[in-house]
C-alpha cells in the first residue's frame, strides 16, 4: 500500500519534485480547508449557491469574473515575479530550465486568456445591459454557462501546477515541441483542454453580447447613439465570433495527434507543424485586439466623464473601432515573418500590420482632443488613462518597428518583442481594465475605492512598469532572446536585468497596494448614495448602485447620445424615474444550478481526456449531453416581478 | 391552443410585443432573439469548418506513401450517402413548411422521415469508415487520412448530435403541440440540419469528387 500511495504521489502530486511543490501542496490545503471552513461556520454554504453559483443576473456574473480575473492577476503576477527573480542575475539557480519553462507558459497563458480574457467579460456584464437600457443580456442562462466553462477551464490550467505537471511549451504551444514525442506528460493536455473548455464559453459569451446589443436596446437608442464602451464591446464581439472557432480547432487537432496519434503537426507521416501556427494566430492576433478594444471604450467612457465634454469625434471613434475589427484579421503572419513564406507574403502583412496604426491613431488624437480644453478632474480612472497615452503610443511605435518585416528577422523573439508586447498588454489592456474597473466600482458595489491608497498603487504600478520594460528593449538589440532561463556573465546583461527586476518587484508592490486599497474601502470607502458618484454621462448612471437586480424598474426611451447627461443639462432628471402607472410585472429568468453542473461535467470529462481515462472522459462529455438535453425539455424557467415588489425596491431607494 | 399561444405571448410582453402577421416562430420577440443567437452560432461553426477545409487542402497529398484519395474513396458508397442526405434536408424543410401551416401531425411525420434519413446517412458513413480501416487506411497511417477523418467524422458527429436533437424536438411537439416555443424550435433545428447539408455539398465536392478525379 505505502508502494502504490508513493506511486500515485510521485506522478500525480510530484511529490519528488522537492519542497516548492510541497510548500505550495500544503499552501493549496489550507486555503481550501479555510474557505470551507469559513463557509460552513457563517453558515453561509446556502447563500453561496442561492446568490453566486446558480445566478443567471448578468451583474452577479460580472462581479465573479473580475473576482477571478483580479485572483489570476495575481497568479500571473507571482509567475512574472519568479521569472524575474530567476533572471536578476547572471548564472542563478533560484529555477531550473524545466521549471522557468513551465513558469513562462502557465504566466502568458494565465495572463492573455485567465487574467485580461475575465476582466473584459466582466466589464461587458456590469456595463452593456446598464448602458442600452436592458434588464438583462439576450441569452441570461448561456451566460452563466460562459462563466462557468471559463471558470473550470481556470481551474483545470492551474491545477496542472499541482497534480500532473505545468504545461511548459509556451503560451503559443508550438508543435512539434508541444507533439507527444517532444512534451511527454499531462502538462500541455492541461493547456489544450483548459483552453478548449473556456474557448468554449468566449464564444459564447460573443455571441450573447453581440445579439443583446443588436436587439436588446431601450427604444430610441439607435446604434450611432450607443455608448463608445458599447461600440468597443460589439466590435470584440465580432471578432470572437470570427476568430475563436480557428482556435478551436487548432486545439483539437493538437489534441488528436497527442491523444489519437495522429499526424496533422507532426514531422513524421506527412504532418505540417506551420498549419498550427497558422491556425493558432489566425486566432491570436484578433485575440490581442479582443482584449485591447473594450479597454479602448473604457478610456472613451472615462475621457468623456472626467473632462466633461462629449467625446469629439464620435463616429470616427466608430470607424475606427469597425475597422480594427476587421484589418486585425489580415496581419497574422507578422508574428512568423522568419519562417520563410517569402517577400510578397512578408510584404502583404507588413503593410496591413501597419495599417492598424492608423485608426488607433486616430482613436488617441480623439482622445487627446477631448481632453483638451476640458476640465478635467484627476480621478483614478483618469489617470491610468492618461498614464496610458504615452505607454501605448510608444508601444505601438515599436510595434510598427517590429512590423518591418526585414528588420523583424532582428528583432524576432527577442526581448525586444517581450517589452513591446508587455507594454501594449500592460499599457493598453491592464491599465484600461483597471480605470474600468475603478470607473464602475461603485455601480457593482455602492462605495468608491480609496483615492489616497489608489495613488500610491497608480505610481508603484506605473513607475515599476517603465523601470522593468524600457531595459528589455535594449536587452533585445544587445541578443538577449526571449525564454533563456538563465546567461553567462560575460554577455554584458547583467546591469539591464537586475534594473528590470526592481521594476517588476515595484509594480508587486503597486499589486499589493490595489489589495488593500480593495480591503480598505469595504470598510472606509466613500458610500456612492446618489448612484451617480462621478457625475457620468450614459444611463447606468441614472440607477441606485447597487443597481436592484431587474435594473430598469421602467426601461427609458432615449432621444440622444450621452442621454443621462442631455437630462441632467437640462434639469429633466425626473422624467427617468419610475412612475408607479408605469411599473408593469417584470419578467425575469430563473436561477438554475445547471451552468454550474455542466462546468463541473466539462471539467470532469477534461480531467479524462488528460489523462487519457477514456471511461471519465465519455462519462463527463454523456453528462453534458445529459444537461444539455433537461434544459431542452425545461419550459418552466421564467417568473414575474410582481409590480408591489418593484414599487417597494424603488420607494426604498428613495426613487417613487 | 390559441389559449397557450395567448399566455406566452403575455408572458413574453416585456421585449416589444408580439406580431401575429410574422411566421409562428418569428412571431414571439423572445423566440426571434434565439434565432438570431442561432444563426451567429451557425457561422462560428461554419468558420469552424472552414478551418478543418483548408487543413485538409494542405495536407490533402501528404499520404506519405500509404492510400490516396483516389485509392480510398468509393464512388457508389458516398454517391448513396449524398442523395441520402439531400433528401433529409428536404423532408426537415417540409417539416418546417408544416410547423407554418401549423399542422402538427405533419411535423412529426417529417421529423420522423428526416431522422430515419439521418440514421441512414450516419450509417453508411460509418459502414465507409470501418471500411477503410480494414484496408489498414486509419487515421494515424498519414496526415491525409488524419485530416479526412477528422473533417468527414466531425460533419458525421454533427449530423449524429443533429439525431438525438431532433428527436427530442419531436417528443416535445409531441406533448405540446406547435406553440410559439416549439415551433422556433423546429426551426432551428431544420437551420442546423440544412446547415450540415451545406457543408456536407463541400465535403462532397471539395473531399469526394476532387479526389477521384484528381
Ligand atoms: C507584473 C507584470 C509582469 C511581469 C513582471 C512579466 C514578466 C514576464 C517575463 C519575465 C516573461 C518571460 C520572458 C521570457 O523568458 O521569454 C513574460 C512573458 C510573457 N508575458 Fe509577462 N509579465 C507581466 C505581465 C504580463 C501581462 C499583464 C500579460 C498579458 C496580459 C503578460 C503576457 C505575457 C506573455 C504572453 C508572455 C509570453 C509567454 C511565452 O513566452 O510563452 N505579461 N512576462
Ligand atoms: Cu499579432
Amino acid at each position: 500500500m505505502p508502494d502504490a500511495l508513493r506511486q500515485f504521489a510521485d506522478t500525480y502530486l510530484m511529490w519528488q519534485e522537492g519542497p516548492m511543490i510541497w510548500i505550495s501542496d500544503v499552501l493549496i490545503l489550507l486555503t481550501s480547508i479555510g474557505i470551507v471552513a469559513t463557509l460552513t461556520y457563517f453558515k453561509k454554504w446556502k447563500w453561496l449557491w442561492r446568490e453566486w453559483l446558480t445566478t443567471v443576473d448578468h451583474k452577479k456574473i460580472g462581479i465573479m469574473y473580475l473576482i477571478a480575473a483580479l485572483l489570476m492577476m495575481f497568479r500571473g503576477g507571482a509567475d512574472g515575479l519568479l521569472m524575474r527573480t530567476q533572471l536578476a542575475a547572471p548564472g542563478m539557480h533560484f529555477l531550473d530550465a524545466e521549471h522557468y519553462d513551465q513558469i513562462f507558459t502557465t504566466h502568458g497563458t494565465i495572463m492573455i486568456l485567465f487574467m485580461a480574457m475575465p476582466f473584459i467579460f466582466a466589464l461587458f456584464n456590469i456595463v452593456v445591459p446598464l448602458q442600452i437600457g436592458a434588464r438583462d443580456v439576450a441569452f441570461p442562462y448561456l451566460n452563466a454557462i460562459s462563466f462557468w466553462l471559463f471558470f473550470f477551464g481556470a481551474l483545470l490550467l492551474n491545477i496542472s501546477f499541482v497534480f500532473g505537471g505545468s504545461p511548459d511549451a509556451g503560451w503559443t504551444s508550438y508543435p512539434p515541441l508541444s507533439e507527444l514525442g517532444f512534451d511527454n506528460g499531462p502538462g500541455e493536455n492541461f493547456y489544450l483542454l483548459a483552453l478548449q473548455i473556456s474557448g468554449i464559453g468566449s464564444i459564447a459569451t460573443g455571441i450573447n453580447f453581440l445579439v443583446t446589443i443588436l436587439r436588446m436596446r431601450a427604444p430610441g437608442m439607435t446604434l450611432m447613439k450607443m455608448p463608445l464602451f458599447t461600440w468597443s464591446v460589439l466590435s470584440a464581439c465580432i471578432m470572437i465570433i470570427f476568430a475563436f472557432p480557428a482556435l478551436t480547432v487548432a486545439l483539437a487537432l493538437l489534441m488528436l495527434d497527442r491523444i489519437v496519434g495522429t499526424h496533422f503537426f507532426t514531422i513524421l507521416q506527412g504532418g505540417n507543424p506551420m498549419m498550427f501556427i497558422n491556425l493558432f494566430w489566425i486566432w491570436g492576433h484578433p485575440e490581442v485586439y479582443i482584449v485591447v478594444v473594450p479597454a479602448f471604450g473604457v478610456f472613451s467612457e472615462v475621457v468623456a466623464t472626467f473632462a466633461r465634454k462629449r467625446i469629439f469625434g464620435y463616429t470616427s471613434m466608430v470607424a475606427a473601432l469597425l475597422s480594427i475589427s476587421v484589418i486585425s484579421y489580415f496581419v497574422w503572419a507578422h508574428h512568423f515573418f522568419t519562417m520563410g513564406a517569402g517577400a510578397d507574403v512578408n510584404t502583404f502583412f507588413a503593410v496591413a500590420t501597419m495599417a492598424v496604426g492608423i485608426p488607433t491613431g486616430v482613436k488617441v488624437f480623439n482622445w487627446l482632443f477631448t481632453m483638451y480644453r476640458g476640465r478635467i478632474r484627476m480621478t483614478l480612472p483618469m489617470l491610468w488613462t492618461i498614464a496610458f497615452v504615452p505607454c501605448f503610443v510608444i508601444g505601438g511605435a515599436t510595434g510598427v518597428m517590429l512590423a518591418v518585416a526585414p528588420a523583424d528577422y532582428q528583432y524576432h523573439n527577442s526581448y525586444f518583442l517581450i517589452a513591446h508586447f508587455h507594454q501594449v498588454l500592460i499599457g493598453g489592456v491592464v491599465f484600461g481594465m483597471l480605470a474600468g474597473m475603478y470607473y464602475w466600482w461603485p455601480k457593482m458595489f455602492g462605495f468608491k475605492l480609496d483615492e489616497r491608497l489608489g495613488r500610491w498603487a497608480f505610481w508603484f504600478f506605473n513607475i515599476g512598469f517603465y523601470v522593468c520594460f524600457m531595459p528589455q528593449y535594449a536587452l533585445g538589440f544587445m541578443g538577449m532572446q526571449r525564454r533563456m532561463y538563465t546567461y553567462p556573465a560575460d554577455m554584458g546583461w547583467g546591469t539591464l536585468n537586475f534594473v528590470s527586476t526592481i521594476g517588476a518587484y515595484l509594480m508587486g508592490i503597486g499589486f499589493i497596494f490595489i489589495v488593500a486599497q480593495v480591503l480598505y474601502s469595504i470598510k472606509y470607502g466613500e458610500r456612492d448614495l446618489t448612484g451617480d458618484p462621478w457625475d457620468g454621462r450614459t444611463l447606468e448612471w441614472s440607477l441606485p448602485s447597487p443597481v436592484p437586480h431587474y435594473n430598469f424598474a421602467v426601461i427609458p426611451t432615449v432621444t440622444s447620445r450621452d442621454y443621462w447627461w442631455t437630462l441632467k443639462e437640462e434639469g429633466r432628471t425626473d422624467e427617468i424615474k419610475p412612475k408607479p402607472e408605469d411599473i408593469q410585472p417584470i419578467h425575469m429568468p430563473k436561477n438554475s444550478g445547471r451552468p454550474f453542473l455542466m462546468g463541473v461535467l466539462f471539467f470532469v470529462a477534461g480531467l479524462g481526456f488528460v489523462f487519457n481515462w477514456h471511461v471519465l472522459a465519455v462519462l463527463g462529455l454523456l453528462g453534458v449531453v445529459v444537461t444539455m438535453l433537461r434544459r431542452s425539455f425545461e419550459y418552466d424557467d421564467e417568473y414575474y416581478i410582481q409590480p408591489e415588489e418593484i414599487q417597494h425596491v424603488e420607494s426604498a431607494l428613495g426613487r417613487l | 391552443m390559441a389559449v397557450v399561444e395567448k399566455a406566452l405571448r403575455d408572458a413574453h410582453g416585456h421585449l416589444s410585443g408580439a406580431d401575429p402577421a410574422k411566421p409562428l416562430e418569428y412571431q414571439d420577440p423572445n423566440q426571434s432573439l434565439r434565432i438570431l443567437g442561432f444563426w451567429l452560432f451557425l457561422a462560428t461553426d461554419m468558420l469552424l469548418f472552414g478551418c478543418l477545409f483548408a487543413t485538409y487542402l494542405v495536407l490533402r497529398t501528404h499520404t506519405d506513401g500509404g492510400p490516396t484519395a483516389h485509392e480510398l474513396f468509393d464512388i457508389p458508397g458516398f454517391t448513396a450517402e449524398t442523395f441520402i442526405l439531400l433528401t433529409s434536408s428536404f423532408t426537415g424543410g417540409l417539416a418546417t413548411l408544416a410547423m407554418r401551416n401549423r399542422n402538427r401531425k405533419q411535423v412529426l411525420a417529417w421529423l420522423t422521415v428526416t431522422i430515419l434519413l439521418g440514421l441512414a446517412f450516419v450509417g453508411l458513413e460509418a459502414q465507409e469508415f470501418y471500411k477503410d480501416v480494414l484496408e489498414g487506411a486509419t487515421m494515424q497511417r498519414s496526415a491525409f487520412l488524419s485530416a479526412f477523418f477528422t473533417l468527414v467524422g466531425t460533419h458525421g458527429s454533427h449530423v449524429s448530435l443533429g439525431i438525438v436533437w431532433m428527436f427530442s424536438i419531436l417528443l416535445q411537439v409531441a406533448k405540446r403541440g406547435l406553440t410559439q416555443v416549439t415551433a422556433r424550435k423546429v426551426f432551428i433545428v431544420n437551420l442546423y440540419w440544412h446547415f450540415l447539408d451545406v457543408v456536407w455539398v463541400f465535403i462532397f465536392t471539395v473531399v469526394y469528387l476532387f479526389g477521384v478525379v484528381m
